[in-house]
């Protein structure tokens, strides 16, 4: 029966793009698992030290299961973490999905918050940008970008935190949230490192926002719509608009995957309990079950924003939106 | 062709940078783990950037600091121009199984953020000079790929190299005389993009305490050593932050200028 | 004094441009030029690429595409002056009383709104007409331009019509808020030459129905002459000469109209038959991953040191048949001879002789130089490579290839870029020369340049052709040039020659349908051509 339903094509396209990032995602939990095993390194050594004996390092191994096949210890793991079970930390022997939880709330919290402001902030200063394209306001935007790309996130947080929080002491210089804490006093706790977050995206969403809409305004069609007579707004608003939607979107989701990045350093920079925090910690304690549940994380969530970034881009063209 | 103004101001800085790093030994004017003062020393004549957490020359640290980072960087971005180039290059030129294969396994590491790849992998791995210039250089090697790829692939299709091909031209002809001629200029430009992006990730890692280890140090490095001052309102952490940031906005300066000189050049004499 | 309808005089209009590493400088792109259009007229502006006959259209809506200022002289429409006018001025007669038909329709529409809602927004926003008046307007208009289905037409989104059909469309988008004046900036140029005739006849019969008046740029003047009353021809932004279209066809003034005019008289006389020295036997060719041939049992003969002209238009297989000879698309069947050996399929099979015998020559010669090569080593590198010249040698040799091109040896260090369209193409003719061919494959060599340097290529071309005694295998889209060039012809029609044999029978009745078609399409240089076919063919279709 499934051939007599007429299945729009954009649907089967979105499909294809969703599974296609199902199968990257496992051909990327594959790298994290697999492709460390291959590196120099034994994780019994490291957690042992070197003068471990022979005998203590085979009872590790044994007891961490390292001594099966790695392939069976693969499927294991990635079905440990279908259902929900991420394993146990080698350093306190605690469980890593209790132990994320708390932290990965904190961490949405934060990269939230500094998604909600830098969106609307970029689009609009790129708008700017680009309706000046060339004049004052435009360069003014482009220096200041060019100097915050060449920044490290770390360098930005600690200007902030200089700053803002020691010289002026506007804001509290350590983001300390705990269970229990009132809305306004945990926003309160983060407005450092949301205000690091934000300038960190900004600079690239605005370039690229600038670029996308310099991109559409230079189109042919909009320079018919100027010889029809219509005014600066209806040629943005009904002209301009429709077709900057996609690029615009696909800029910003590709930049909310940036900021996947940005919250690992900024977290350590303010001793922010969240995700980053803990992900860096644990690398440093060569905790691999840790560093490897976490780093997948990062990326599906890297991953998803990219596929609902083509999505939204498969959605918005009108070519396969209206097929032939 | 004259040089715009940020352009050269962009080029001096950056050879000043390099030039401080190559003769550190000359011009430092203290060992480099030497302990010559107290804690955090103010800025004065026998200590122009004062002192660091325990007592040695801010100075003699920053430069020896900016060796480190500055060779981690160049030699990561050797690494990568030379993998990443050279296999773009192939991909682009022979296309078949070899283009799909090499493409496929850029995307897959390409999906993954190259910090939390770099994080995972440097759990396992000691963490020395040779092993962080390898994960830098390959994992940037992936960008040098897709553009030099993209490069190529537009050149190739180019009625000139098909003329070459007919004519009878040997492969090294064509992407030595052909491809490369056209394809060098935006290589450059990507350069200097990926120089800051090695200098950014390596003092980045430093900065995690993943990076440059004791007694070596690294501007990130010692950005971790003294950020503890920031709290207590002494800034010297801000040195070698500021360092970065203008090693990169040199870099940066520069390559924007190649670029611009690319894009509005259209098979000049250039 | 009689008010026209346009008025425009002494125009002046500069750009800046802003060449790599040197100050801004203003260039003028027109320069006293003036004109006048009466109420329900046409006037042809007819010129080479730079002429400025786009940008003096534009004008005429007071606009300067990319940065083009209006500096001087007078621009008067309906009795007002508009040079000097404000924005807001200029948003109300924009689309009121002038519109504009670009030359590249599929680019000009807005890919995400439907074609009803792009053709009767003017209207609307002008407050000209109400929704329902203007969407009735647009489906009468839909119907007179012969778009199929008007009621249903505006529907549908600009990429889900053709070509031709967006063309008509904007034509309708141009006509629906009834204006004074409309814009035509090279609508059919763009076209298939069958397609572009049934435009050409809709766009003229809209303009009678609806007694707007009309500027219509053009390139070509066998088209313009067809539709125009007036024509003024222009050359670098300056007038040339300006009368009416009967005097400018029949008697032109200046020797630059006498050429315009002529152009494409060259008289070629056919060779007789003679021993090939290429036989392509029932080739069939597909590309990789596709499940149809583009090429169908292709069979073909060349004589030595005659031209054998491929026509058709795109898609039709010509340049594909080109690959199959040489060597980048292997065919699937067939065989392929040339100077009485069998020929490799593919590249890599295939002799140096093979390769050096047989040369190619590009439409597009900026594309086909290495931008990174002076014309020396261009024209040096065949020599080199084939027949081991080096230096005092090879550069002698290069002088008398640059010689034989009419080109000089002052060339001999210039970049591609310094050089014009004409000289690029010059030598990338110098190179496939170098390597003394039997052969020279010519993939619409001319069709990307202006007519007069295009005519100036052909005669070229047949000079060496009677020095060097090379075949030329000449594929085009464009009869005229065929004309001009074949001892021999052959039509081809999605990957089939449907007609082929000595240029004197294929141009000779009685036709085959496709080939009739194709012949009475081509625009001729002479007054009421475009009735005479068109008539021609209701009478004909009547018959059937």
């Amino acid at each position: 029966m499934l051939a007599g339903l007429r299945v729009h094509p954009v649907f089967k396209l979105v499909v294809q793009r969703i599974a296609l990032g199902l199968l990257l995602l496992v051909a990327v939990s594959a790298i994290i698992f697999l492709g460390v095993e291959a590196l120099p390194g034994d994780t019994a050594q490291a957690i042992l030290g070197q003068s471990a004996t022979p005998q203590a390092l085979a009872n590790l191994r044994a007891e961490m299961g390292l001594d099966q096949p790695p392939l069976a210890r693969y499927v294991d793991w990635l079905g440990g973490i279908m259902t929900g079970d991420l394993g146990t930390s080698l350093s306190n022997k605690t469980d890593i999905a209790k132990a994320i939880g708390q932290r990965l709330g904190n961490t949405l919290f934060l990269a939230f918050w500094a998604a909600i402001i830098s969106v609307p902030l970029a689009v609009l200063l790129g708008l700017v940008a680009a309706r000046y394209n060339g004049r004052w306001p435009d360069k003014i935007i482009s220096g200041v970008t060019l100097s915050t790309i060449s920044l490290p996130e770390f360098v930005v947080g600690y200007l902030v935190l200089y700053f803002l929080a020691v010289k002026w002491q506007l804001f509290p210089s350590v983001a300390m949230v705990f269970p229990g804490m009132g809305m306004m006093e945990r926003l309160n706790a983060v407005i450092l490192p949301v205000i690091v977050l934000v300038l960190v995206v900004l600079a690239h969403m605005m370039r690229m926002t600038r670029a996308a809409i310099l991109n559409v305004m230079q189109s042919a069609y909009i320079e018919t719509a100027e010889l029809k007579g219509l005014s600066p707004m209806q040629v943005i608003w009904r002209h301009a608009f429709p077709n900057a939607i996609a690029p615009v979107v696909n800029v910003v989701m590709l930049n909310l995957a940036y900021l996947v990045v940005g919250v690992v350093v900024v977290e350590v920079v303010f001793v922010y309990p969240g995700m980053g925090q803990y992900l860096v910690d644990h690398v440093t304690k060569r905790d691999l079950p840790v560093v490897q549940a976490v780093g997948l994380i990062f990326a599906a969530v890297y991953i998803g924003l990219n596929i609902m970034a083509d999505v939204i881009s498969i959605l918005a063209n009108p070519r396969l939106r209206h097929p032939k | 062709m004259r040089m715009p103004i940020s352009a050269a101001i962009g080029l001096i800085m950056t050879g000043a940078f390099f030039l401080a790093a190559i003769f550190a030994g000359v011009i430092a004017p203290y060992g480099m783990g030497e302990i010559v003062g107290g804690v955090w020393d103010p800025v004065s004549d026998k200590h122009w950037f004062g002192t660091d957490a325990i007592g040695r020359d801010m100075l003699t640290r920053m430069i020896y600091g900016g060796q480190t980072t500055i060779f981690v960087a160049t030699a990561a971005t050797a690494l990568s121009f030379i993998t990443g180039s050279i296999l773009g290059f192939t991909a682009a030129v022979t296309g078949g199984w070899a283009d799909q294969v090499l493409s496929r396994l850029v995307d897959l590491v390409m999906a993954i953020p190259s910090l939390i790849l770099a994080l995972v992998i440097l759990s396992v791995t000691p963490v020395t000079l040779p092993v962080l210039i390898l994960v830098i250089g390959l994992l940037d090697a992936t960008r040098v790929f897709r553009l030099s790829r993209a490069v190529a692939v537009d050149i190739t299709v180019m009625d000139y190299v098909e003329a070459a091909r007919l004519r009878g031209e040997g492969w090294a002809w064509i992407i030595f005389r052909e491809i490369l001629p056209n394809a060098l200029s935006p290589l450059v430009a990507e350069l200097g993009l990926r120089f800051i992006f090695a200098v950014l990730f390596i003092s980045t890692l430093s900065f995690l305490g993943l990076g440059v280890q004791p007694p070596l140090a690294d501007w990130g490095g010692i950005v971790k050593e003294n950020s503890a001052g920031l709290v207590y309102g002494i800034p010297a952490a801000l040195i070698p932050a500021f360092a970065i940031a203008a090693l990169a906005i040199s870099v940066n300066l520069v390559a924007d200028w190649v670029l611009g000189r690319t894009t509005s050049l259209k098979g000049g004499r250039g | 004094m009689s008010r026209s309808l346009l008025e425009i005089s002494n125009l002046r209009i500069d750009a800046t441009a802003y060449p790599p590493g040197e100050p801004p400088k203003t260039i003028v792109l027109v320069d006293g030029v003036s004109l006048t259009l009466e109420k329900g007229k046409v006037l042809g502006l007819i010129g080479e690429s730079g002429a400025g006959k786009s940008t003096i259209g534009l004008a005429s809506m007071a606009y300067g595409r990319g940065g083009a200022r209006l500096t001087g002289g007078t621009i008067t429409l309906n009795g007002r002056e508009i040079r000097l006018a404000d924005a807001r001025a200029l948003r109300s007669l924009r689309g009121r009383e002038v519109t504009y038909v670009a030359q590249s329709a599929a680019a000009a529409f807005n890919p995400a709104i439907k074609l009803i809602d792009q053709v009767i927004e003017t209207s609307l926003s002008h407050g000209i007409m109400d929704r329902a008046e203007a969407e009735a307007r647009a489906v009468m208009l839909f119907g007179k331009l012969g778009l199929p289905n008007p009621e249903t037409f505006g529907t549908r989104y600009p990429h889900q019509v053709s070509g031709g059909q967006l063309q008509r469309a904007m034509t309708a988008m141009a006509l629906c808020p009834k204006p004074d004046l409309v814009v035509f900036d090279e609508p059919t140029t763009a076209l298939d030459v069958t397609t572009q005739i049934d435009v050409l006849a809709a766009i003229k019969d809209a303009i009678r129905d609806t007694g707007v008046a009309a500027l219509y740029i053009t390139h070509d003047l066998a088209v313009v002459a067809q539709v125009a009353d007036d024509i003024l021809v222009l050359r670098h932004g300056k007038k040339v000469e300006y009368g009416p279209t009967e005097q400018i066809i029949t008697a032109p003034g200046e020797a630059y109209t006498q050429a315009l005019v002529s152009v494409r008289s060259i008289d070629h006389k056919e060779k007789a038959p003679a021993e090939a020295v290429l036989s392509v036997k029932a080739v069939t060719a597909r590309y990789k991953g596709t499940n149809f041939d583009v090429l169908k049992a292709i069979t073909i003969d060349l004589p030595a040191g005659q031209t054998l002209a491929v026509v058709g238009e795109s898609g039709s297989g010509k340049s594909t048949l080109a690959r199959a000879i040489t060597g980048l698309l292997p065919p699937s069947k067939g065989e392929i001879t040339f100077a009485g050996r069998k020929l490799s399929p593919q590249l890599s099979g295939r002799s140096r002789d093979d390769l050096r015998e047989i040369q190619m020559i590009y439409q597009m010669a900026d594309t086909a130089m290495n931008p990174r090569q002076t014309v020396g080593t261009i024209i040096g590198r065949p020599l080199e490579f084939y027949f081991g010249l080096r230096g005092e040698a090879k550069r002698k040799r290069i002088q008398e290839l640059l010689d034989q091109i009419e080109m000089g040896s002052g060339y001999i260090d210039r970049y591609p870029a310094e050089l014009s369209g004409g000289q690029k193409q010059r030598v990338c003719i110098a190179r496939a020369l170098a390597a003394k061919p039997k052969l020279i494959i010519c993939d619409e060599v001319t069709s990307a340049l202006d007519p007069l340097v295009a005519d100036g290529i052909l005669k070229l071309l047949l000079n060496l052709q009677a020095v060097e005694h090379v075949a030329y295998l000449f594929i085009t889209h464009d009869l005229a040039t065929v004309r001009a060039i074949s001892d021999r012809i052959a039509v081809m029609y999605r990957g089939e020659v449907v007609r082929y044999g000595q240029k004197s029978d294929v141009l000779a009745p009685p036709f085959d349908d496709y080939t009739d078609l194709l012949l009475s399409s081509v625009p001729e240089m002479q007054l009421g051509w475009l009735e005479q076919v068109l008539k021609h063919r209701k009478m004909e279709s009547a018959g059937n």
